[in-house]
């Protein structure tokens, strides 16, 4: 199985992550996002022509779209069915939630790009637009909190988990702090703590020693 | 404030390799626009209707809005035959150009921050090392620094104690010079160029000169930008967002001693631009 992939891309991380918690082999091979825009020179049109990463090769199967590629990991590779429920009212759910990380890219995601790398958009209306997300999920978390639930769709973490967590935890990159939200800040917490957790630069693993302090001038982004 | 030291030093404001014919680049250096365009035949740098000097480096274009009182530093090791030149393009961070500096020359992050890679948090531990005023080169030099890395390098297996020598050889502009995985006895190059684009924001451009056969060249870049990444997720939260210059208001904790030099040659430099000078 190959991964075509950029290590700053919330989108390819979520099947890096997804992956590394499933204990999926796979190779990756880089993709010059940023700076060399590889992603719309013909030979990468050819495998996707949104010229969009992720795109993941099995056998004769191309997909293009991370969500699709979550479906078909956790379909093919978990078989109990944990991350992918086939209840009709979770699966339902979980569908809407990843339609829910699209948002997240679309906003979080593309404040966070104009940050970095000065992707010429509508910062501002980006970061109000990922706002307005986080309140929602925020809202949904602590329902779900007092209903003993660390996940969105319940005790165990599913792929609508996975599919939401990059563009909510890199956030801060894009200049949307997380301070407001407790809940989500805790969401964020239970899935770093997830067994064969993957981190990814601006997402931090949990420490080795939570019980020695960090060097002084190191920050809540390594804490949170 | 924006003195005539930081006004006539040399900054990087883009890659050599965007300035195909015909293309014209707006860029903001200390907090003035100016334009770099490519006419079919050379490279030119304005501000507004005025010429502003420029050379290119080390696969980087350089510009000055004043006189600039020095060349260009060199870095003779970058230009050795058989090295890779790996330019990562650049990366935009809301702290000061100095702050994103002085980051680069601390190894004591390593553990927590470039966690696995280039620190492990078993092994946080800095051995004493040297640390110099160069007053004859106007340079500030780190030698002998050797640290546990677990992934040193794209091209590293494992584990190893990695030496490191750091030199600063401009206020903006910091160099490392690394155990080379691949070449036994030859140091691998990796640079930070930052374009101070106001006193609280900066671009960082990432540039190396390796000895790697074998790598592909964008693992190389990523393997850099993943490195770069992490650092500016912290360099973006630092208080203040000035480097403090003044030793009242120094943390004696975060005293690393490359930093502390750093800073007394900023200071010997009058370099103030991005630094905060009095206690606020
Ligand atoms: N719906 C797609 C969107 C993927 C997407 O936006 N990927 C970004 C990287 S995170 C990309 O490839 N951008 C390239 C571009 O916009 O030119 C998915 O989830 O896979
Ligand atoms: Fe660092």
């Amino acid at each position: 199985m190959k991964l075509y992939d950029y290590v700053l891309s919330g989108n390819c991380y979520k099947i890096r992550l997804f992956a590394a918690l499933l204990g999926i082999p796979y190779e990756t091979v880089a993709v010059d996002l940023y700076p060399g825009k590889e992603q719309t020179r013909p030979a990468f049109l050819r495998l996707n022509p949104a010229g969009t990463l992720p795109v993941l090769q099995d056998g004769d199967l191309t997909l293009t779209d991370s969500s699709a590629i979550l479906t078909y990991l956790a379909r093919r590779h978990d078989p109990t069915g944990q991350w992918c429920p086939q209840d009709p009212e979770l699966l339902a759910q979980l569908v809407g939630w990843l339609s829910f990380a699209d948002d997240l890219t679309r906003t979080s995601g593309a404040a966070r790009l104009h940050a970095i790398f000065k992707k010429p958009i509508d910062s501002v209306a980006a970061q109000k637009g990922a706002h307005a997300l986080l309140r929602r999920l925020e809202l949904h978390l602590c329902d779900q909190e007092f209903d003993d639930s660390s996940f969105l769709l319940g005790k165990a973490p599913t792929i609508a988990d996975i599919a939401c967590f990059p563009y909510v935890a890199l956030a801060p990159d894009g200049g949307v702090e997380l301070d407001g939200y407790a809940a989500v800040q805790r969401w964020i917490y239970a899935i770093r703590k997830l067994d064969g957790f993957l981190p990814m630069p601006g997402i931090h693993p949990l420490h080795e020693h939570p019980d020695k302090p960090l060097p002084e001038g190191l920050n809540a982004r390594l804490e949170a | 404030m924006i003195n005539e030291i930081a006004l006539n030093d040399w900054y990087p404001v883009a890659m050599a390799s965007e300035l195909k014919p015909g293309c014209r680049l707006n860029r903001v250096l200390m907090e003035r626009e100016i334009q770099i365009s490519n006419d079919g035949d050379k490279t030119h740098a304005f501000e507004g209707s005025r010429v502003l000097p420029l050379q290119i480096r080390y696969d980087h274009v350089w510009t000055s809005l004043g006189a600039p009182a020095r060349p260009l530093f060199e870095i003779p090791e970058g230009e050795q035959d058989g090295r890779r030149l790996v330019a990562c393009g650049r990366v935009h961070v809301r702290c000061s150009p100095l702050r994103a500096v002085e980051n680069f020359l601390d190894i004591a992050h390593f553990p927590y921050v470039h966690t696995g890679i280039l620190g492990a948090e078993d092994h946080p531990e800095v051995e004493r090392y040297d640390v110099e005023i160069d007053d004859e080169k106007d340079e500030v030099w780190a030698r002998q620094v050797k640290f546990f890395q677990p992934q040193a390098a794209k091209s590293a297996e494992g584990g190893i104690m990695a030496d490191y020598m750091y030199r600063v050889p401009a206020p903006t502009t910091s160099i490392l010079y690394k155990t080379c995985p691949a070449r036994v006895g030859e140091w691998d190059i990796i640079t930070l160029f930052v374009q101070p684009v106001s006193e609280t924001t900066c671009d960082v451009w990432p540039w190396m000169a390796l000895y790697d056969d074998e790598t592909p060249f964008n693992d190389l870049v990523q393997f850099q930008q993943t490195i770069f990444m992490q650092d500016r997720s912290i360099l973006e939260n630092q208080i203040p967002a000035l480097l403090p210059l003044d030793p009242k208001m120094e943390t004696p904790t975060r005293a690393d001693l490359t930093s502390i030099a750093y800073r007394r040659w900023l200071k010997r430099r009058r370099m103030f631009y991005g630094a905060q000078t009095i206690a606020a």
